[in-house]
């Protein structure tokens, strides 16, 4: 059988970041398998820019930045494979995958990196009452059509979900000539980046509707209107609020769900509260050898903060394969407090040998609250901030020598302090 | 008057507030950074955006992305992109390749931001 | 000149035409919309059902249990996906227990095969321990199975125009005529045409056809059944049919697993008017909920993958009007089948058929071959066929649907059989492609090329579902506009 050791599910910016990260910390024997025709994942698409301000201290568009890690890809000669999808992944590091060209193939890993980022949650899960005909799109299918085929799903738009791709999807609809009627969205704040609302929707006067859902879908042949609702507290349409806009696109921007299929196979323990696997400081799964980064690990808001997490894993990965990663020792959990969601990760090892960084999302919109991290009945980190929100990630580092109380500590916990009423 | 805006330039979104009498701009408070200062003063008197957009490619439907090289002022955005709506490149093509010199007489450049064989 | 024209090209309709195939019979299917399958046919539970619940000395009871029975040679001969897993009619109360009691007597009276006795809650709870805390006792119903309803149809169409039928798609048929030479004239919109006999296989529609022909009016009045579609995650959460027994508050919801692994919550019952409404409501779809959690507390409303709506053909005669009319000498109605349609459609089809034969005096089709093969599924085969599927036929190395495992050589082939996909929905009704998760948000942009190059049409035609339902607007750029 095909031997590697350190195989990468995914060549988008978490794959290609990961397989740079353990060529520099190392690593030689590497392979990246990807199922698109060329690498670069859902960056390909996203032709809008925002990415890279962290990474390279400059504002690239998506395939840029994307480019830039394809370009040490082949600078370090890393070994790839496109049109590749991988269909298992046993708890023993075996990949299964089939292409056209190799057939089905099996590759024993030593180390295995998953990086499959997500998919989009279709209206089909929402349960949206109506008709089920065509013209409806989720974001990032839409997006795909558009900005990588050149095809138009659509002149007359409606947008459910004020999530970045439906934020991004508003601007881009608009500048290739349709008309964007209204950003419908469920809850009474934006999950999307602030610039976001302000240059794809307030640049253009498409209302965003905080607070509405879609409520009913018409059009027998075709997509002809859409039904929105104004929701109470309890997320239910209120009865009487009822308006229609015609339309012949529904773009929904609902949900991205970490694709993580192939890493249940593998036995990989997976967190409900992220969707994604439940991880170390060091971003190893459950199953020893496994790690995970980028979008599939947790929604992420900025590509950087996945660059920065899947070289870290990459590395991880290489040390792993050399022996040189600590296996035994106690982890201890990351507890979630008061306002705080999704963390990764869940478990830091007793003994952390360098800083360790805890990504989550906040519940909720807080003013002029303080994230606090608490060891041994300990603050052992305490910031304030303007605003925190549930659309953007918060990203905290802790010096390992603050962490000196895990050694005796039974959990470890971050939480949201709002300011006194 | 009072202007209440979120500076764009970076996904911290700060709310910044300033006053302006026509004249100048002043008061700016809530930044973080010395763009964000800079971005409440042109935001306000001139404002500009980045564009990235789609242009054709020579015997294909399959577009190339584009994106203007700075800023552009946004009262020309719609006519920078219906320039760039007309335009069609020929391969093969780099990033950084000048697509469009000067769209809409703006001064800015339209370049490539990815790479066609 | 036809010997037999099939109005219809639900699973009764095209079951038809595969037993007339037996014979040496022209014979000609027009289905109007643009792929058969496209009614009642695709929006069902996919029960075989055990026969109990039929009124005795029916139609319907006589064809469900004749039916039931064929099941087993039609997944050898057309490998059509079948699971004999049983039905349990669960009750709720013990007060329901004459219910059972009549429903298992129906079902002796009735005929039907296998096991069929009332268990009580121990062994219940044994077979099924996901089953809601209320249920005390439930009717076994060894003959309950499932079945693909797609499939069925796909697999009936297939081997019938294997062995010599015709199929035309996009061909409402709007007036028929008896001829002076005792013949029909069947005008539709891709022709007018001539045959010695009619079968009357509309669905919702079928009385329409018989009304034009019989003074023996049928009313149809649509009644609408709304589902969810529940992960496969779940395939495990109940091995067998789960019924629940009709009370005072209507007709009970199902909860069922699929062939497929999914799991199927619905439908209810709402009559409507309008034959052509196939929307969900709010309503519809919350009653779904409701009356299901009595069978299923712990409904993972986080693992809905999609919901869908059916029209059953509710005539007002209360059974199946099947075969000629008095006044209608060779016109054979298959009129108002609702359930249980889907089990009945084989014993119907060759009761019809052979009547057909009788009064046409048709002779036996010694070319006649019965076996069907199904498009090799990438996803059901082992490591080795996969390896040698791929190195026959490269394109089931290449993935389209990547949550249902569809690879493109099954999607090409799904286009290129007989009576073949002609659309998105085609294609997912014949593949799964699309059927899954992510609900065609990966596989569509693929699987309108693919549509567009077997077609030889442009992406821009590439429907949902025939007619209007373009999935696209237009291109952006035009190709081969050249740069001076």
């Amino acid at each position: 059988m095909r031997k590697t050791d350190i195989l990468i599910i995914g060549g988008g910016p978490a794959g290609l970041a990961a397989a740079v990260g353990a060529y520099e910390a190392g690593a030689r024997d590497i392979l990246i398998l990807d199922r698109e025709e060329r690498l670069g994942g859902i960056l390909k698409q996203c032709i809008h820019n925002g990415f890279g301000l962290h990474t390279f201290k400059e504002e690239l568009t998506g395939p840029e930045y994307a480019q830039r890690f394809i370009e040490k890809v082949l600078e370090y000669k890393i070994p790839y494979q496109t049109e590749t999808m991988v269909i298992d992944v046993s708890p023993e590091k075996v990949v299964t995958c089939v292409s056209r060209k190799n057939g089905l193939e099996r590759i024993e890993a030593k180390s295995v990196i998953l990086c499959m980022g997500c998919r989009e949650r279709p209206r089909g899960s929402l349960g949206t009452p109506g008709e089920r005909c065509p013209g409806i799109f989720t974001a990032g299918t839409a997006q795909k059509f558009t900005n990588l085929e050149g095809l138009m799903p659509g002149k007359e738009v409606v947008i459910l979900g004020s999530g970045d791709i439906g934020l991004i999807m508003a601007r881009r609809m608009t500048f290739l000539g349709a008309k964007v009627h209204a950003c419908v969205e469920l809850m009474p704040y934006s999950s999307g980046l602030k610039r976001n609302i302000v240059q794809c929707l307030d640049d253009f006067g498409i209302p965003l509707l905080l607070s509405h859902t879609v409520v009913d879908i018409h059009g027998k042949e075709h997509l002809t209107g859409v039904t929105v609702a104004e929701v109470g507290a309890d997320l239910k349409p209120i009865p009487g609020t009822e308006k229609y806009f015609p339309c012949d696109t529904l773009l929904l921007s609902v949900g991205l769900i970490p694709e993580n299929e192939l890493s249940e196979m593998a036995g990989v323990k997976i967190a409900p509260t992220t969707s994604g696997a439940e991880v170390d400081e060091q971003l190893q799964t459950s199953v020893p050898g496994i790690f995970s980064a980028g979008n599939v690990l947790h929604v992420h808001d900025l590509v950087d903060f996945v660059s920065e997490e899947a070289t870290k894993a990459g590395a991880n990965a290489f040390r792993y394969v050399q022996n040189a990663l600590p296996q035994s020792g106690r982890k201890v959990p990351v507890k979630m407090g008061f306002g705080v969601g999704g963390i990764v990760p869940q478990f830091v090892s007793e003994n952390p040998e360098d800083k360790v960084s805890f990504m989550f999302r906040p519940r909720n919109v807080y003013r002029n609250a303080k994230v606090i991290v608490e060891l041994g009945g300990e603050q052992i980190y305490a910031k304030k901030s303007m605003i925190l929100a549930p659309g953007e990630m918060v990203n905290l580092s802790i010096p390992a020598d603050k962490l000196k109380g895990l050694a005796t500590a039974d959990s470890i916990l971050v939480r949201i302090e709002v300011p006194e009423a | 008057m009072k202007y209440e805006l979120t500076c764009i330039n970076c996904p911290m979104g700060c709310r910044i507030t300033a006053d302006y009498d026509g004249k100048e701009v002043t008061n700016i408070q809530g930044y973080t950074c010395a763009r964000g200062k800079a971005y409440a003063q042109t935001e306000i008197t001139d404002p500009t955006r980045m564009v990235t957009a789609l242009v054709g490619v020579a015997g294909s439907h399959v577009p190339l992305s584009v994106k203007t090289q700075t800023p552009i002022r946004k009262p020309l955005i719609f006519d920078a992109l219906e320039e760039i709506r007309q335009t069609v490149v020929n391969p093969p093509v780099r990033i950084g390749d000048v697509v469009i010199a000067n769209v809409c007489g703006s001064g800015v450049n339209v370049i490539a931001t990815e790479n066609i064989d | 000149m036809y010997d037999v024209i099939i109005i219809g090209g639900g699973v009764v309709g095209c079951a038809i035409a595969r037993e007339l195939s037996r014979f040496r019979a022209k014979t000609l299917l027009l289905e109007k919309t643009n792929d058969i399958c496209n009614g009642q046919s695709k929006a069902n539970t996919a029960i075989i059902h055990g026969g109990y619940d039929c009124k005795p000395n029916t139609l319907k009871a006589k064809f469900n249990v004749l039916g039931n029975a064929m099941f087993d040679r039609i997944h050898e001969e057309l490998e059509v996906p079948v699971q004999w897993n049983t039905s349990l009619v669960v009750s709720f109360s013990k007060e329901d227990h004459p219910a059972l009691e009549k429903l298992l007597n129906q079902g002796i009276q009735n005929g039907c095969r296998g096991e069929l006795r009332i268990i009580g809650e121990e062994e219940l709870r044994r077979r099924e321990p996901n089953v809601g805390s209320t249920a005390c006792e439930a009717l076994l119903v060894g003959s309950g199975g499932i079945v693909c309803p797609y499939e069925l149809t796909q697999a009936f169409a297939e081997n019938a125009a294997m062995n010599g039928a015709e199929f035309l798609r996009n061909a409402k048929v709007t007036n028929l005529k008896k001829l002076p030479n005792g013949h029909w004239q069947v005008v539709s919109t891709v022709g007018t045409f001539e045959t010695r006999a009619v079968v009357n296989a509309a669905g919702v529609y079928s009385d329409v056809f018989n009304n034009m022909v019989s003074e023996d009016k049928v009313h149809i009045r649509p009644r609408r059944g709304e589902y969810y579609i529940v992960d496969k995650k779940y395939r495990n959460v109940f091995h067998a049919a789960m019924f629940q027994l009709p009370t005072k508050m209507g007709k009970g919801i199902l909860v069922a697993p699929t062939v497929d692994g999914t799991v199927l919550i619905g439908p209810t019952a709402e009559d409507i008017d309008d034959k052509e409404d196939k929307r969900t409501t709010a309503f519809g779809l919350a009653k779904t909920l409701r009356e299901a959690a009595r069978t299923w507390e712990q409904i993972p409303t986080r693992a809905f993958i999609t919901t869908f709506s059916g029209l059953r053909a509710t005539g007002d005669k209360g059974d199946f009007v099947l075969g000629e009319p008095a006044d209608a000498p060779l016109f054979f109605n298959c009129c108002a089948v609702e359930s249980p349609g889907l089990t009945s459609s084989p014993a119907i089809a060759k009761w019809m058929s052979e009547e057909i034969a009788g009064k046409l005096d048709l002779k036996e089709n010694p070319d006649f071959n019965p076996i069907r093969k199904a498009i090799p599924k990438f996803r059901e085969m082992t490591a080795q066929e996969r390896a040698a599927a791929i190195a026959a036929n490269p394109d089931y190395g290449k993935v389209v649907c990547r949550c249902e495992t569809v690879t493109e050589a099954e999607i090409r082939e799904a286009i290129r059989r007989p009576v073949g996909a002609l659309d998105i929905d085609g294609i997912k009704r014949r593949t799964r492609a699309g059927m899954g998760r992510c609900q065609a948000g990966f596989c569509t942009p693929r699987t309108v090329e693919i549509l567009a190059e077997e077609l030889g049409i442009s992406p821009l035609e590439v429907t949902k579902f025939g007619g209007n339902s373009r999935l696209l607007e237009g291109y952006l750029f035009e190709e081969g506009k050249n740069h001076a």
